[in-house]
């Protein structure tokens, strides 16, 4: 194991973060908070509890999510991508390093960063909404496994792309609409039912419906099954990056 | 001598279903510089991509040190150091941390005092601070030439490290690469200035249209096929050669208004001093003279052309 390989990689994604504070941790918190003070506090209040809970603490688990999720995704792709991109990747490449460790230092980095993004969104949302989590290691768990399957899922597309263009299209066209369907601003339970069988098909779903439970204890889908979800997902995509490097796929002509 | 890199039988078909090199013997041996020559697109940088573990080869085996390159990747990788032909940097990034940053990637601790001298070596280190995008191009060869020397690489990959390089850079590089010789370091570099090959090399090899077409020590091939003629333009014709000039086996162009001398560049000493010596006596009067060199470039462009 090169473990001084996988700490430059690390060191070097994580200083990138650091570069650009701005725009990977202080945009995606600011419109967050807008999410918290419009839905939350502004049309919160007028709106009806469902399954118990105030509007406003309903849907700040579910924001989370949604944020984690495009930012886990955007910022791995970008990481992998841009050294493809300027040609850096080179030096990648001829290191005496394992695929495996490469993509240890490169997720390793961007899921940190959504770890650390997630607990300051969810410590803004408590400026606006008043919540409480139920159980805080379940969350903890969530929020870790969730960052890190996205951030496969988004070196995959990162090493996919093949230009910036096709890397902003997955984000937009898939996560997003999976995300607003999935369960952040309403119960499914308030589908009809047709649409409630629809959407056990959204991923997405069973990630914001077991996130929830882990703030109030009330869920969609039963927890444990969420759970599975998300280890399935995380192995999926561990399966794909696995494909990827032994075929050399886009990375080695 | 011992092989440092040994290739055999080497090729690779892009997926595009491209040849770019057809079935590649060399051995690079320990110490050396090697020169490897070649038109644009004749399959150089294939050949050190696939070498450095850029690029997958279609088949063959390549070994560095004895080490597999796929089998034995870490070991085998280890060893070497690439200077790439294009400048691929991340810009954002300090001098300082993308050297530090190819170090780790190596597997290395970090070692300031190293990397100090590489960065004074290369006239970086007033530069250390700076972000790679202020550098001008010339610097960021530079830049990538710490990156490659970082990790104390002892086989070193230089893809056309002139390119684009002035005068005075190019003459600091010819320097740096021969202490580096001098420190052990096996060195194979790509260039289009047969010049430099010419200048650098100890053996040179010819590459076109992904086939090595020869492979010899630069003195041999200079020998075989380098040799200089001095022209002579006489002001008066001799129609015909005295006696005293049979021995320097002239020949006579234009019905003996040129002679023409030709000698081994190679001989320590020729016979001009003595040539113009006896002209004089014979009271032959010099117009004109010049020399000519068949270079490495004639030679280069011989083997291109008539294999193309
Ligand atoms: N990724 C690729 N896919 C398809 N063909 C490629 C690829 N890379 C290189 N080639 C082709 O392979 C051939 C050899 O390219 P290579 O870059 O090795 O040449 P070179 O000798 O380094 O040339 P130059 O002196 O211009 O740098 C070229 O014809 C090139 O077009
Ligand atoms: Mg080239």
């Amino acid at each position: 194991m090169n473990i001084y390989a996988i700490k430059a990689i690390y060191l070097f994604e994580m200083a990138r973060t650091m570069r650009t504070l701005m725009q990977s941790i202080a945009s995606p918190v600011l419109s967050t908070s807008l999410y918290f003070i419009v839905f939350g506090s502004a049309i919160g209040s007028r709106m009806v509890e469902i399954d118990g809970i105030h509007y406003g603490a309903f849907i700040v688990p579910g924001l989370i999510m949604l944020t984690l999720l495009s930012e886990s995704v955007n910022n791995a792709a970008f990481g992998i991508h841009m050294p493809r991109f300027t040609g850096a990747i080179y030096e990648i490449l001829a290191a005496p390093i394992s695929t495996r460790e490469i993509v240890i230092g490169f997720v390793g980095a961007a899921a940190t960063k959504s770890v650390i993004l997630g607990l300051i969104i969810m410590l803004t949302a408590r400026l606006f909404v008043d919540y409480s989590i139920a159980h805080p290691f379940i969350f903890l768990l969530f929020l870790i496994l969730t960052s890190l399957s996205f951030c496969l899922f988004g070196f995959i597309v990162g090493v996919w792309a093949d230009g910036f263009e096709k890397l902003q299209i997955i984000p937009l066209m898939v996560l997003t609409p999976l995300t607003f369907l999935g369960g952040t601003f309403y119960s499914i339970n308030m589908l009809p039912p047709l649409w409630q069988t629809i959407t056990l098909f959204n991923p997405v779903v069973y990630l914001v419906s077991g996130f929830r439970w882990a703030f109030y204890e009330s869920s969609d889908v039963s927890v444990a099954v969420s759970l599975g979800m998300v280890c399935a997902f995380l192995l999926l995509c561990l399966f794909i990056v696995h494909l990827i490097f032994k075929t050399g796929y886009k990375l080695k002509s | 001598m011992t092989s440092v890199i040994s290739i055999t039988g080497l090729n690779k078909i892009y997926t595009d279903g491209f040849q770019a090199l057809d079935d590649i013997h060399l051995d690079i041996e320990e110490g050396e510089i090697f020169a490897l020559l070649g038109p644009n697109g004749a399959g150089k940088t294939t050949l050190i991509s696939i070498v450095c573990g850029i690029v997958n080869a279609s088949s063959g085996e390549v070994k560095v040190r004895g080490h597999d390159i796929r089998a034995d990747f870490r070991l085998a990788r280890q060893q070497i150091g690439l200077v790439p032909q294009e400048l691929s940097l991340s810009i954002f990034e300090s001098v300082m941390a993308t050297v530090n940053f190819s170090r780790g990637l190596y597997g290395k601790p970090r070692d300031d005092a190293w990397i100090e001298k590489i960065l004074r070596d290369l006239t970086l280190w007033e530069k250390r601070d700076q972000r790679i995008m202020a550098l001008s191009g010339g610097m960021k060869r530079r830049v990538l030439i710490a990156k490659a020397l970082a990790h104390q690489p002892r086989v070193l990959f230089l893809d056309e490290p002139t390119a684009g390089v002035d005068v005075e850079l190019r003459q600091e590089m010819w320097e740096l690469v021969r202490g580096l010789r001098e420190d052990g370091v096996t060195i194979i570099l790509t260039t289009h200035y047969i010049d430099e090959a010419e200048e650098m090399a100890d053996r040179i090899g010819v590459i076109n249209k992904g086939k090595i077409i020869l492979v010899d020590e630069k003195q041999a091939l200079m020998k075989k096929l380098g040799k200089k003629q001095l022209h002579l333009v006489l002001a008066d014709k001799l129609s015909q050669l005295p006696e005293k000039l049979q021995q320097f086996k002239l020949e006579s162009l234009d019905d003996g208004q040129k002679l023409i001398y030709t000698f081994d560049t190679q001989k320590e000493h020729n016979e001009i001093p003595l040539l113009l010596k006896t002209l004089g006596e014979l009271g032959v009067e010099i117009h004109d003279l010049q020399t000519e060199q068949s270079s490495l470039e004639d030679i280069f462009v011989e083997l291109v052309g008539n294999k193309a």
